[in-house]
């Protein structure tokens, strides 16, 4: 099963501050002990909000609405990820707390997610059909 | 934390910690079966105390601790009073505040290599190769293999107490091996895993979902050895074969549990993610700047499949060259087999249809459903219906998996209608 360890953005993150090289050099030593493991599947980092965009539909069914960055709440915004695939939740919640504090600053979070796998979307029948049927009408399959 | 969580919260640890404990103890103790009861001894240890007082902050660390004394003990308590002891118990008792970081560096790789050489050791049967190396690597319980080979759980304790008891029989050193010797014992450990892969992989084409755990067990240890034995090509190989591999597990299987063969399969849903993963192991392989083994060129042929966009893009011409390469350095009828696919997809069934009556008599072929099954495909495309239709009906015949034979009988009512 895969986990997504999502790390929250700090007043650093987000002001482009460049993170610490103790702290880097601390992450570079997990993420290489992830490697070895076995585990480790994608780790990236973001750029700051300063440079993204939202897009938000407040109205249902209406258009979309677009606001440029930054945005200001810190804690709800990703700085990044790292993708790991485990054989339990257990393992997953070990693997998260190796983790390094990523700012260290007391402004460091990260959440554990466990990403969706296939056989769970389809465990009940009907969801199942549903989705082959979607895929077929979206899917040409080219015919030699 | 209640007794029950602080037990799954060592399941966890253990599944990170057990096989670089095993391996660490084997070195000191010279015995694989030994060391994982010694390994086993400190995880008893911790399930019985941690409940009480707590979990410690560095638990790989104390349990590494604890199975390293219970090691010493041992060897103390036996014969083994030798110089070797004198030195590791003065080295241990140097180590009171033992610096895990450098611990976790190079020397636990070599051990895990050494750990499994041995469990994929060719005194092994091939059964037992992949039941140690589940168990001692995988840190999988007897009862989790016995599930995923579908065999009671005594059969796997059995074949892992042999194991054990043949390598410490046949004195077999915890070392890495020797130069002259190596391209032997890695193609043994890559088979082992590989092997492990497809079996989970040909299983869940056969409705059964349990089975995937041996894939990704498989894609584990490919991925824990390309970190462990960085400079061999094929061992990059071998992990970009099962990732690529690995990224059709979602399409490959129908609504109602029948096979999709690669051409039909909805690319949509490949993980894109894994084929990247594979194309970048390639990419490894090729800075190595060796010759390509038989799985370097069959991840190639992966990858190649994987660029396509669509299944009418696939550079056919390019996948018959490397067959052709396949057959040079691993030469098999089922190669053989794959090769005049492909030729016939690059350059016409005129073609393979010659490469496959080459392979008729082929004795290991005689009863391979593939066999008919591509050639009644070739005769159809050459308009040759009845033979073709003959071809699938014998294949069909063949064919040991029922939604696989569903599948043939249909192709063989095709050529008969028209």
């Amino acid at each position: 099963m895969r986990f997504m360890m999502v790390v929250k953005a700090t007043h650093d993150s987000e002001n482009g501050v460049k993170p610490d090289p103790n702290m880097l050099e601390a992450m570079a030593r997990y993420n290489e002990e992830l490697a070895r493991a076995g585990v480790l599947v994608a780790a990236d980092g973001l750029h700051p909000t300063s440079s993204a965009i939202r897009i938000s539909y407040p109205e249902p069914g209406g258009k979309p609405k677009v606001l440029d960055g930054p945005f200001t709440e810190t804690k709800e915004i990703i700085a990044g990820f790292t993708l790991i695939e485990v054989k339990s939740r257990e393992e997953a919640i070990e693997w998260a707390m190796r983790m390094p504090d990523p700012h260290g600053f007391g402004e460091g979070q990260i959440e554990l997610r466990q990403v969706f796998e296939l056989s769970e979307l389809t465990q009940d029948p009907e969801t199942l059909a549903q989705l082959n049927q979607i895929q077929e009408q979206v899917t040409r399959k080219p015919r030699s | 934390m209640n007794e029950r969580n602080v037990h799954r919260v060592i399941d966890g640890i253990w599944r990170i910690e057990s096989a670089k404990i095993i391996a660490s103890l084997a070195r000191m103790v010279r015995d694989v079966g030994l060391a994982e009861d010694l390994a086993q001894d400190s995880l008893i240890i911790a399930l019985e105390r941690w409940p009480e007082t707590r979990i410690p902050d560095n638990p790989g660390a104390w349990l590494m601790t604890t199975a390293k004394r219970r090691a010493i003990d041992h060897l103390r308590r036996n014969k083994l009073r030798d110089r070797k002891y004198e030195e590791l118990g003065w080295e241990i008792d140097r180590q009171r505040e033992p610096d895990w970081d450098e611990a976790l560096d190079d020397p636990i790789g070599d051990d895990l290599l050494r750990l499994i050489f041995t469990t994929c050791h060719p005194i092994l049967s091939t059964d037992a190769r992949v039941a140690l190396t589940l168990r001692l690597l995988g840190g999988l319980t007897t009862e989790e293999i016995a599930s995923a080979f579908l065999v009671p759980e005594a059969t796997i304790a059995q074949r892992i107490v042999r194991a054990k008891r043949s390598l410490a029989a046949a004195n077999v050193p915890f070392e890495l091996p020797p130069k002259a010797e190596l391209a032997a014992r890695l193609s043994s450990v890559l088979e082992v895993i590989y092997l492990m892969f497809n079996e989970g992989y040909a299983a869940s084409s056969g409705g059964s979902w349990i089975r995937p755990m041996l894939c990704s067990e498989a894609l584990r240890l490919g991925r824990i050895l390309a970190e462990i034995a960085p400079d061999e090509p094929e061992v990059h190989g071998l992990a970009a074969l099962m990732e690529i591999q690995s990224s059709r597990f979602r399409a490959r299987v129908g609504q109602d549990g029948e096979p999709i063969l690669l051409l039909d399969q909805n690319r949509a849903l490949w993980d894109h993610l894994l084929i990247r993963r594979g194309g970048a192991a390639i990419s490894r392989a090729e800075r190595l700047g060796k010759a390509f083994g038989p799985y370097l060129i069959q991840a190639s042929i992966a990858a190649c499949h994987a660029r396509a966009r669509t299944s009418s893009e696939t550079d056919w011409v390019r996948i018959s060259a490397l067959y052709d390469a396949l057959s040079q350095a691993a030469p098999s009828p089922v190669v053989e087999l794959n090769r005049a696919v492909a030729l016939s997809m690059a350059f016409g069934p005129a073609i393979g249809l010659e490469v496959l009556d080459t392979l008729m008599e082929e004795p290991s072929l005689k009863n391979y459903h593939l066999l008919p099954s591509v050639r009644g495909d070739f005769l159809m495309k050459l308009g040759r219906k009845t033979e073709a239709c003959l071809a699938f009906k014998r294949a069909a015949n063949l064919a040991r998996n029922e939604k696989e034979r569903v599948l043939l009988l249909k192709r063989a009512a095709e050529c008969s209608a028209d």
